[in-house]
């Protein structure tokens, strides 16, 4: 049962959004896994910079940048400890987990030699494949997929098996965008690191649901993006041991990231800067920080135990409905229902919930691998935040079947 | 018919409808009635590109006029071409390719797709004016 402090009343007030409407209708935005909505603590936060301390960041010596720079590296250690990091400076702001992924890989071109194996697991978005495709071109590494079976759970004796001396860098997610599931990751790090291979593990669809901690974990690097938390867009993090990040050459020049340049040679200058080049987001880092304090408001265990409660009534719920097939059914999930009705194209039931004032994610999910192993070409992505209500299950389910007859 | 006039009709036929969800029900049915394209027909050559749900056209000149036949794997997306079928289909190459689309304005259509799927309404109309310039250019 949900804790009785769990006030899902003065939570929803806290987001403004969720009491506009749509197409005439009450929003019900159930597209959580693709951006969570903001609270309006994190928002003011955002027009309190604009407003306040608007400046450039580790490089003034007037006021406004001390505030801002203040501001800005005290979100590092929010973000810190709320991952359980060892050190802030092994915490890199990033424009989100897409550019913290390229980073790692093209760091990776100059430990890589061809014939080196790096592993992938079948249920990874296109960021954790592309990026990896281009270092295994650069460098004559070759790219293995780990298995999945039906109900979307990889099939860890495969894995297992894969893990040769010549694998050197594994790459997983933490959690299934297209699916939810929740991967055994702490067994896919500690084994690949018994057979001398490095981990990424894509965290941005576990950090919204899942405390991660990071020195328990022992990856070598983890990402997330701030918006997928109640956190602005154009704003994540890399974690990286800081063994990996002092080996890895710096991805981008300018800025931050120097010692001393001259025009015969350039020194860079230490974590986390040497990652930072360029004006960063400092109002995105900033409102990141006050993201993780709202969530963490409410307690991870509470939107864990809340959400759990959610997906268990939406499943089922919408498996009531005849012809309802859902994708990933692993025993392990967050809050993610991915399905189709037989003989219905997912984009037509999105386009009549939508109409209905229901947002739902249609399509691949930028994970055409997992559509492929299904053979469909999309499903109905219905994810649910812990700002959703059962009342609005019941909403999306009534809508389905509305769908349902109009379509067939 | 002139292909002004069926816009016409269809312009009068969605007025009837009081909201969107009416409106969408009147395109499923259209799609559902949808003559089939024939199965041969069905080829990547034919995919038009640019509609996330996968549309197939085929052209072929009857007498002077052309005929257009479709398919869709989303029913919706169906609808729309089998309005757009309608337009066009039975036409003379000469007047498709000079023919205004207005209509998708007066009822809305673009406005009520989601931007994917109104992207590939451009396509589609791109693409069938572009099989009408083909078989013009043959004509000639």
């Amino acid at each position: 049962m949900i804790d009785a402090a769990y006030n899902i009343e003065t939570i929803r007030k806290d987001f403004p959004i969720l009491s506009r409407e749509v197409n005439g209708k009450p929003l019900v935005y159930f597209d959580n896994a693709a951006t969570s909505q903001t609270p309006q603590q994190v928002i003011d936060v955002i027009v309190d910079y604009y407003q306040r301390y608007n400046a450039n960041i580790h490089r003034g010596v007037h006021t406004l940048s001390q505030e801002a720079t203040d501001a800005y590296e005290e979100a590092r250690i929010k973000i810190q400890r709320h991952f359980n990091i060892a050190k802030p400076h092994e915490v890199i702001f990033t424009s989100g987990t897409t550019h913290a992924i390229n980073l790692v890989a093209n760091g990776f071109s100059s430990f890589l030699k061809k014939g080196d194996e790096v592993l992938v697991s079948a249920m990874e978005h296109h960021s954790n494949i592309v990026p990896w495709q281009m270092l295994c071109d650069r460098t004559g590494a070759v790219l293995k997929v780990i298995p999945m079976n039906l109900e979307g759970e990889l099939i860890m004796e495969e894995y297992h098996k894969l893990l040769s001396e010549k694998v050197k860098l594994v790459f997983c997610n933490h959690v299934s965008n297209a699916l939810g599931t929740v991967n055994p990751i702490k067994e896919i790090i500690d084994a690949a690191h018994r057979a001398g291979a490095a981990v990424l593990v894509d965290g941005a669809q576990a950090a919204p649901h899942i405390k991660a901690d990071m020195q328990a974990l022992d990856a070598d690097f983890y990402t997330v993006s701030a918006h997928k938390m109640c956190g602005p867009t154009g704003v994540g993090m890399l974690y990286g041991k800081k063994e990996w990040l002092q080996k890895l050459p710096p991805y981008q020049g300018g800025g931050e990231m120097i010692a001393e340049v001259t025009f015969e040679k350039t020194t860079y200058a230490d974590l986390p800067h040497k990652f930072e080049a360029g004006t960063p987001n400092v109002c995105g880092g900033i409102a990141f920080g006050a993201a993780l304090d709202y969530m963490n408001s409410i307690g991870f265990g509470a939107i864990a135990a809340y959400e759990h409660e959610l997906l268990q009534y939406a499943t089922e719920k919408l498996l009531e409905i005849e012809g309802l097939k859902i994708y990933g059914t692993a025993k392990e999930k967050t809050s993610v229902i991915s399905f189709n009705i037989e003989g219905v194209h997912p984009y037509d039931i999105g386009t009549i919930l939508d109409k209905l004032g229901i947002a739902v994610r249609t399509g691949h999910h930028c994970a055409q691998p997992i559509m492929d192993f299904y053979q469909i070409p999309g499903t109905v992505r219905a994810s649910f935040s812990f700002y959703n209500t059962k009342q609005e299950i019941d909403g999306l389910v009534e809508g389905v079947k509305r769908a349902k007859t109009m379509l067939l | 018919m002139t292909i002004a006039e069926i816009q016409d009709e269809i312009v009068e036929e969605f007025s009837m409808f009081d909201d969107w969800m009416q409106r969408y029900e009147y395109m499923i049915e259209l799609g559902k009635s949808l003559p089939l394209i024939d199965e041969k027909y069905k080829t990547d050559d034919n995919l038009i590109k640019g509609c996330q749900s996968k549309v197939w056209v085929h052209a072929e000149l009857q007498g002077d006029k052309l005929i257009f036949t479709a398919d869709s794997d989303a029913i919706i997306t169906k609808g729309i071409i089998a309005i757009l079928i309608r337009v066009f289909s039975n036409q003379k190459p000469q007047d498709i390719i000079e023919a205004d689309t207005d209509f998708i304005d007066k009822i809305g259509l673009k406005e009520h797709l989601s931007p994917t799927r109104a992207n590939g309404l451009v396509s589609m109309i791109k693409q069938l004016k572009l099989y009408a310039v083909a078989y013009q250019t043959q004509l000639n």
